[in-house]
């Protein structure tokens, strides 16, 4: 890339070696990670612990899934899929359909749900734990998932990416598609949503990422252990209380509760840059 | 930027927006206010009523050496994070811009601990940093260096830093690359021709360039260490030993969940709604400057 600039030969080499000592440092607290969930806890609590993966990887993982902590994995795992899900599929919707009105309609009070809507931007859910915490018990929603996903599903970002979006949608498209006879309802339908696809998808992949790695809300309102979510889930396993998990099997809990996330970004790679990018707009 | 053509219709508009609005007044709008209005008020002892008190809490609030403490800790923790998370994304985007070969496989292998929850970030480099069976803190102890952040204030600071720098290097590195990468080659080109040294062309030419990038990045970084960290905070420390890591928004969260001192807490809750209110301004200035780029 930056081709006759750069000399070839040890400059190179330099380069390729601070790039893997990069990745080694970053990717080490992983390889310890796996490697402890293959092994027993005897291999772990007498220092220094093997550098290498062992033979206990099913027993391990299967133990974690089955059993658990407080709860099976397994269990943890879905709940945390439902809330990412639900999550995800609710704020693209409701984003959707708000920034189609606001862009595609002259009514009363426009800009004044567009304001309302932006100011979300500055209430994140750590900062209003207690309060929302009151209004979600007062609503009977803890411990479901309807108290776990609706208090999360505002997002003035999704909002504006799509009305950013809709903005660059040629006026010709809409007015072609009046003249032809489609109302609203049609437009969006036909032509706005098939348009917006490898933005949604985009869009999929972040929020995803952040619905899955949900901490605090779910440590707040799921009190019973059927509820949890696996990010919050393991905190319960760590060794504080009387009941002691060994730590291979949580270590293999946090390799499972960090595969989904990773996967879909390895996977979908250039659709996470592309949402990263656009939703920091 | 407005639409030419847009729809006539009575009622589908607010239809539309009807479900974003709702979910915003219930669980936005409506805490917050709680939020506003409970911090003038203080329980009684046997939380049957509550009494007003105006700014009583926050002149409480301020007036107590913990808090300000907090606030001291926090601005501490968010600049040793987003310094060590910004410089070291950097120096691997420096690295990756000038790789010819395999740079992709590099970028894929260093973007994936994005997807790790803070949570977890935690728990592994609790796990690394046990002071008794930690193969780091085995390590140090080998060098003649104990290691035990559960009695030691700077070690529980620097062991909570590190965890989240290590989950953000990834967010930084993708944004500096991309920056790098959309810096016209010719201009690079035409002071090497000049003689420039490549550190000399880094600091003169390409450090400068990519000051929308280092900006953008900083006010993100900021906000990440501000309330993105939790996880990391309460799964490592619980804001120990003797409160070193208790950042705000963790105080927060120990006022009112734990110590159960609601006014306290609604009050914190105002303060930070302000420094976020702050942060997005800010934010904005920069985005809207970008744009001018």
């Amino acid at each position: 890339m930056s081709g006759m600039v750069e000399k070839r030969g040890v400059g190179t080499w330099l380069t390729h070696a601070g790039l893997i000592f990069g990745i080694a440092v970053i990717c080490f607290p992983i390889w310890i990670a796996f490697v402890a969930s293959t092994v027993t806890q005897d291999d772990l609590i007498r220092p220094p612990m093997p550098l290498l993966p062992g033979p206990h990887f099913f027993d391990n993982y299967l133990e974690a899934l089955l059993t658990g902590g407080v709860a099976p994995v397994w269990q943890m795992l879905l709940n945390s899929l439902v809330m990412a899900l639900g999550i995800t599929i609710g704020k693209i919707i409701i984003s959707l359909l708000s920034a189609y009105a606001i862009v595609y309609f002259r009514f009363r009070f426009r800009m004044l749900f567009f304001w309302l809507i932006f100011m979300t931007l500055m209430l994140p859910v750590e900062v209003r734990i207690v309060p929302t915490y009151e209004v979600v018990a007062s609503l009977g929603l803890l411990n479901s998932y309807t108290g776990l996903i609706l208090p999360l599903i505002a997002s003035a970002t999704a909002t504006f990416l799509f009305r950013q979006l809709f903005m660059t949608i040629p006026d010709e498209l809409t007015e072609a598609a009046r003249v032809d006879g489609a109302g609203p309802i049609r437009f969006f339908i036909d032509i706005l949503l098939p348009m917006s696809r490898t933005n949604i998808a985009a869009l999929f992949v972040i929020l995803f990422i952040y619905g899955w790695n949900q901490y605090l809300w779910p440590l707040l309102i799921t009190t019973e252990p059927s509820m949890n979510t696996v990010i919050m889930g393991i905190k319960q396993m760590l060794p504080t209380g009387d009941q002691t998990v060994e730590w291979p099997v949580i270590m293999a809990t946090a390799m499972l509760a960090m595969l989904p996330p990773v996967l879909v970004v390895i996977g979908m790679q250039k659709l996470f840059v592309k949402g990263l990018v656009e939703s920091e707009k | 930027m407005e639409k030419r053509v847009v729809f006539d219709n009575r009622w589908l508009p607010y239809l539309l927006v009807a479900p974003q609005l709702l979910v915003t007044f219930v669980f936005f709008f409506w805490p917050a206010g709680q939020a506003i209005y409970q911090s003038a008020f203080i329980p009684d002892p046997f939380g049957l009523k509550t009494q007003f008190v105006g700014f009583g809490n926050f002149e409480y609030l301020f007036g107590n050496r913990y808090y300000r403490e907090s606030f001291l800790t926090t601005a501490v923790f968010s600049v040793l994070v987003t310094i060590s998370a910004m410089s070291f994304a950097l120096w691997l985007a420096v690295l990756a811009d000038r790789v010819i070969k395999g740079s992709s496989a590099y970028r894929t292998l260093l973007i994936w601990p994005y997807a790790v929850a803070p949570a977890i970030a935690g728990v592994l480099w609790l796990f690394m940093f046990n002071p008794f069976t930690g193969i780091i803190a085995w390590m140090l102890s080998q060098m003649g260096y104990v290691w035990n952040h559960n009695l030691d204030g700077g070690q529980a600071m620097a062991l909570v830093v590190a965890a989240s720098a290590w989950k953000q290097i990834s967010y930084n590195f993708l944004f500096f690359l991309a920056g790098l990468q959309a810096i016209p080659k010719s201009v690079i080109e035409a002071a090497a021709i000049d003689g420039a040294s490549f550190w000399r062309r880094f600091w003169t030419i390409v450090f400068p360039l990519l000051s929308p990038t280092t900006f953008f990045l900083l006010v993100v970084n900021i906000i990440y260490a501000f309330f993105d960290t939790f996880g990391v905070i309460h799964t490592i420390t619980q804001g120990g030993p003797q409160q070193s890591t208790t950042i705000l928004v963790y105080k927060v969260f120990a006022d009112g969940f734990v110590g159960q001192d609601l006014g306290s807490s609604a009050a914190q809750s105002v303060v930070l709604l302000v420094l976020v209110g702050i942060l997005t301004v800010v934010q904005f200035r920069f985005i809207e400057r970008r744009v001018h780029y």
